[in-house]
């Protein structure tokens, strides 16, 4: 029995006491929220606060408190077999649990996160896996993984992908790294990517191209924080000139989430630099741009006001400011009006080049 | 303008006439010759050009709106002499499109020299003069029944009335003569006639006879509803006999007649009343035919008028009136009495209420009374919940006035609009916006007042005074109030038993799963279920069982509750082709 079944039955067999003892069983997790969060200053990442969310079980909890015990069951299962199940799957499978069966995904998601936060792990060490792609990569960097079905060591050469990418796997934690790269350099679009792996771009400034492809998954999240811990090597972030760039993926990349509290201290890259596009580069590259959005006034007043991490980075707050008084945003293609290959030949060796105009 | 032309074809613009070559000139009309054409309109020619002012703009309405007047008036007649009233209202459809309605009641009657002005001539009646409470105002309503019957079919009216068992009864033809306003006795008779006291009306009209929510039917159904003292027999065109038997044998209180109160005086009327008063002196005017003018009061509003207490009535001229409304205004004077009012009273209002919606909930209440202009009133509101009621759509609104229901214009009355702003969300309703709300719900409102005011002589909708407006909107918070409880309730009560019914459907489910994380027997697996079972519903008591039980309401009368209900197949509406004719 590993680790995680024993936390696992330990905690069935509190709740089999107390409802033997006649007293009313009691569920704890964190509260996932970014309510719940401060920002570690020197580890550089959002921690849980101490708030607990306690689920006594009464006529109004009991469908989630069956719901979570037969997801606890469903995990020790998984872990004993070596299976793994993919967040719908395990969606599917609870349509064999009678009553406490989930109506939608979302359902099942959310008692599976809470499990996650009540064990602190993450769901990958439940048997959990998401759908979603983790992210791809290009450029100076040979990922070592294992055949699934000899076991075998593969050697793959992310520079033999010609016009395509390798795609990051749902579960990163075994793979190994050899790189002489001297940075990585995580995008935000998938357009940008093609365009910087076309005209070879990793080539020329000896790099590792990822494209995160919105906000990045679990998987790409560890994925750069393994290949730059192992490496030491610098992550730099070039996304969208907008609030969903800086406060979603940035924040999300460099320190975590609010609903992933519990596990950010393994799934985020405290490291990570934004390069670009800053409210001053729209200025200084006189970037086309669009007017803000209501949803993005509202995402820059809601950052400035509660998500600790700006609180903690008053660069942060002075640029959102300064978007605010802009009121524009610009897309990474917008430096295109100065040429396809504009954002190659000038932008990113200017602004690699001058540490002090990136956000930290 | 030239100076030849005078009158209307003045403004015509003779100019652009001159000026157009290819057409004739027009002969310029010669005063003279437009006075041959100019002379008085009499009322009751104006009404027979506008009788949609009157409620007779479709043939479906004018039945309606003859048995509304005459039923009206009977219902009046009784309250008035304390007599427990009885009506006999007969619809026969003679041929295509053309009705005789026949309304007998068991009213004081009509001594003989009234009955040709009451019933032939505009504008003539009681009630016009007096402040009291009653169901007629105008003194227009029958005579302009039996004129459009006349003008539709040719026939008069017969009348036929008794006030008592040593009179005879007497029997009368009548038509109105339009241009001098003034009856037109076709036969003048005395008969013999069984009953001790009463009156009988037959109009031959021409109308339509249809079903439905602005049908005769429904309209005689909420009378009944509204006044639980009155017997109705009806007869529709289809030979169905409807009875509504009296409920309570109680006569409704009977409303003293008031003067009017000075702050609902306007200078026309003050100076006609200044004309027609017998006093001799100014300050006994004010004192004697106003109500709540005291010496002191009258004093004040003289001298604020510059007016000599010792002045003539008839003297006073128009400034000096106009200065007398003034000093009214700016002069503090008691509020009117209201034992002018007759409310229906809550109690009944919710029995009636019952007798014509199977709901689980009911509420009702009587305001306090308030005044408008000068003018008491007060609210009355009702309202049924839940049960048989349709939850789909708008809520069921029932409109009264002075007992009387309101059928038509309900988009244009104080009632609806008061409805639609009052804010039915916070008492479990649904509504957007200021409309009328959606919900199984019925909500019936009751004005009495010495004068109720109506937008039009039709007497369709309440018009939009703040004061009206205001105290409506109190009576329907209080009722919103009751009904909110009551919902809440509702809800609380579902609540629980939804609780209850998780802990048996989820128990099971949570005794496997610890079964299959700790592997323990079966039999322990039925241990946890019972143990779990104890456990959640050791704190939950009796649950108050609010289902609803459609036997429960004994006062509803399914027969009753189907009439005005039925599909109407068209509806026919001729309103706008007949204003000109």
């Amino acid at each position: 029995m590993n680790q995680v079944t024993n936390k696992i039955v330990e905690k069935a067999k509190d709740i089999y006491e107390n409802i033997k003892k006649k007293n009313k069983p009691e569920l704890k997790s964190p509260i996932r929220a970014l309510s719940n969060v401060r920002y570690d200053n020197d580890e550089g990442f959002f921690e849980l606060n101490g708030s607990m969310k306690s689920r006594t079980l009464s006529a109004s909890t009991v469908k989630t408190f069956a719901q979570t015990l037969k997801m606890m069951s469903l995990s020790k299962d998984l872990i004993e077999t070596d299976d793994i199940a993919t967040k719908r799957e395990a969606y599917y499978v609870s349509k064999n649990w009678g009553d406490a069966r989930f109506k939608e995904q979302t359902e099942s998601d959310t008692v599976m996160d809470d499990v996650e936060a009540m064990f602190t792990v993450n769901r990958e060490q439940l048997g959990f896996i998401p759908e979603e792609k983790g992210g791809e990569i290009a450029g100076r960097l040979i990922v070592v993984d294992k055949s699934p079905d000899t076991g075998k060591e593969i050697r793959i050469d992310c520079t033999k992908f010609g016009s395509g990418a390798y795609s990051i796997p749902s579960s990163v934690e075994e793979l190994k790294f050899e790189t002489n790269a001297k940075f990585i350099l995580a995008i935000e679009t998938a357009g940008m990517f093609q365009r910087l792996v076309k005209h070879n771009y990793w080539k020329k400034a000896n790099c590792i191209l990822i494209s995160m492809g919105g906000v990045p998954t679990r998987a790409c999240r560890r994925f750069i924080r393994r290949l730059s811990d192992n490496l030491k090597l610098p992550v730099l972030v070039f996304t969208d000139g907008d609030p969903y760039g800086f406060l979603n993926i940035y924040r999300t990349l460099k320190v975590g989430s609010g609903n992933a509290a519990h596990i950010n201290k393994y799934f985020c890259v405290p490291q990570a630099k934004f390069i670009g596009i800053t409210p001053q580069d729209i200025i200084d590259y006189k970037l086309p741009s669009h007017p803000l959005k209501d949803v993005d006034i509202k995402r820059i007043k809601d950052g400035i006001k509660n998500d600790p991490f700006v609180q903690h980075h008053k660069k942060w707050k002075r640029a959102l400011r300064q978007l605010m008084e802009m009121k524009v945003r610009a897309e990474q293609q917008a430096l295109a009006k100065h040429g396809l290959n504009f954002v190659i030949s000038n932008y990113l060796p200017e602004k690699i080049k001058k540490p002090e105009t990136w956000l930290d | 303008m030239t100076e030849t032309t005078i009158g209307l074809d003045a403004f015509s613009e003779p100019e652009t006439e001159e000026n157009k070559t290819s057409t004739p000139i027009k002969k310029p009309v010669k005063a003279h010759e437009l006075a041959k054409k100019q002379r008085d309109i009499s009322i009751a020619e104006f009404f027979e050009k506008n009788r949609h002012l009157l409620g007779f703009d479709n043939k479906r309405k004018a039945l309606l709106t003859t048995v509304k007047e005459a039923v009206d008036n009977s219902l009046d007649a009784c309250d008035e002499s304390g007599i427990l009233p009885e009506l006999e209202i007969v619809m026969t459809e003679m041929d295509n499109e053309r009705f005789r309605i026949s309304i007998e009641d068991n009213g004081p009657g009509i001594v003989k020299a009234q009955i040709p002005k009451i019933f032939a001539k505009l504008l003539y009646g009681s009630k016009f003069h007096s402040l009291r409470q009653s169901r007629g105002q105008q003194g227009i309503g029958i005579s302009a029944s039996v004129m459009y019957g006349h003008l539709t079919t040719g026939r008069p009216a017969r009348i036929m009335s008794k006030i008592g068992v040593n009179h005879p009864a007497h029997y009368y033809e009548l038509k109105i003569d339009t241009q001098k306003n003034k009856p037109a006795i076709v036969k003048d008779e005395e008969r013999e006639w069984s009953k001790e006291h009463g009156t009988k009306i037959e109009i031959d009209l021409e109308g339509s006879y249809l079903k439905g929510s602005q049908s005769v039917d429904e309209y005689l159904k909420e009378t009944a509803i509204i006044n639980p003292h009155a017997t109705i027999i009806y007869v529709n065109p289809k030979g169905e006999q409807i009875i509504f038997p009296r409920a309570s044998e109680k006569l409704p209180y009977q409303p003293a007649e008031i003067k009017p109160h000075p702050y609902g005086v306007e200078l026309g009327i003050l100076m006609k009343m200044l004309a027609w008063t017998k006093e001799k002196n100014v300050r006994f005017f004010l004192q004697r035919e106003f109500s709540r003018v005291g010496n002191k009061s009258a004093m004040e509003i003289l001298e604020k008028a510059f007016i000599l207490p010792t002045a003539k009535p008839a003297r006073v001229n128009r400034e000096s009136a106009e200065k007398m409304i003034e000093a009214i205004r700016s002069t503090k004077i008691m509020m009117p009495p209201t034992n002018c009012i007759s409310p229906i009273g809550a109690e009944l209002l919710e029995k009636g209420l019952k007798k014509e919606v199977n709901a689980e909930f009911y509420t009702s209440i009587t305001r306090p009374p308030s005044v408008y202009r000068g003018n008491p009133f007060i609210i009355e509101a009702a309202l049924a919940y839940g049960g048989t009621l349709q939850s789909e759509g708008s809520i069921q609104i029932l409109r009264f006035a002075n007992k009387v229901p309101l059928l038509y214009q309900q988009g244009a009355c104080a009632v609806t609009d008061s409805i639609g702003k009052t804010a039915w969300r916070s008492y479990g309703l649904s509504q957007s916006g200021s409309n009328i709300p959606q919900g199984p719900c019925t909500v019936l409102v009751h004005i009495a007042s010495v004068w109720v005011p109506f937008t039009s002589e039709a007497k369709e909708a309440i018009a939009h005074y703040p004061e009206i407006k205001k105290e409506i909107k109190l009576a329907l918070q209080e009722i919103g109030r009751n009904l909110y409880k009551y919902v809440g309730k509702k809800r609380r009560v579902h609540d629980e038993l939804q609780k209850r019914s998780y802990i048996e459907k989820y128990i099971p489910s949570v005794a496997e799963a610890l079964k299959e994380l700790l592997q323990y027997s079966d039999v322990e697996e039925k241990n946890v279920i019972a143990l779990l079972g104890e456990l959640l519903e050791k704190h939950r008591g009796e649950v108050e069982d609010v289902s609803f039980d459609k036997t429960k309401n004994v006062e509803y009368d399914e027969e009753l509750a189907k009439i005005g209900k039925e599909e109407v197949e068209e509806e026919k509406d001729e309103s706008g082709n007949e204003q000109d004719s």
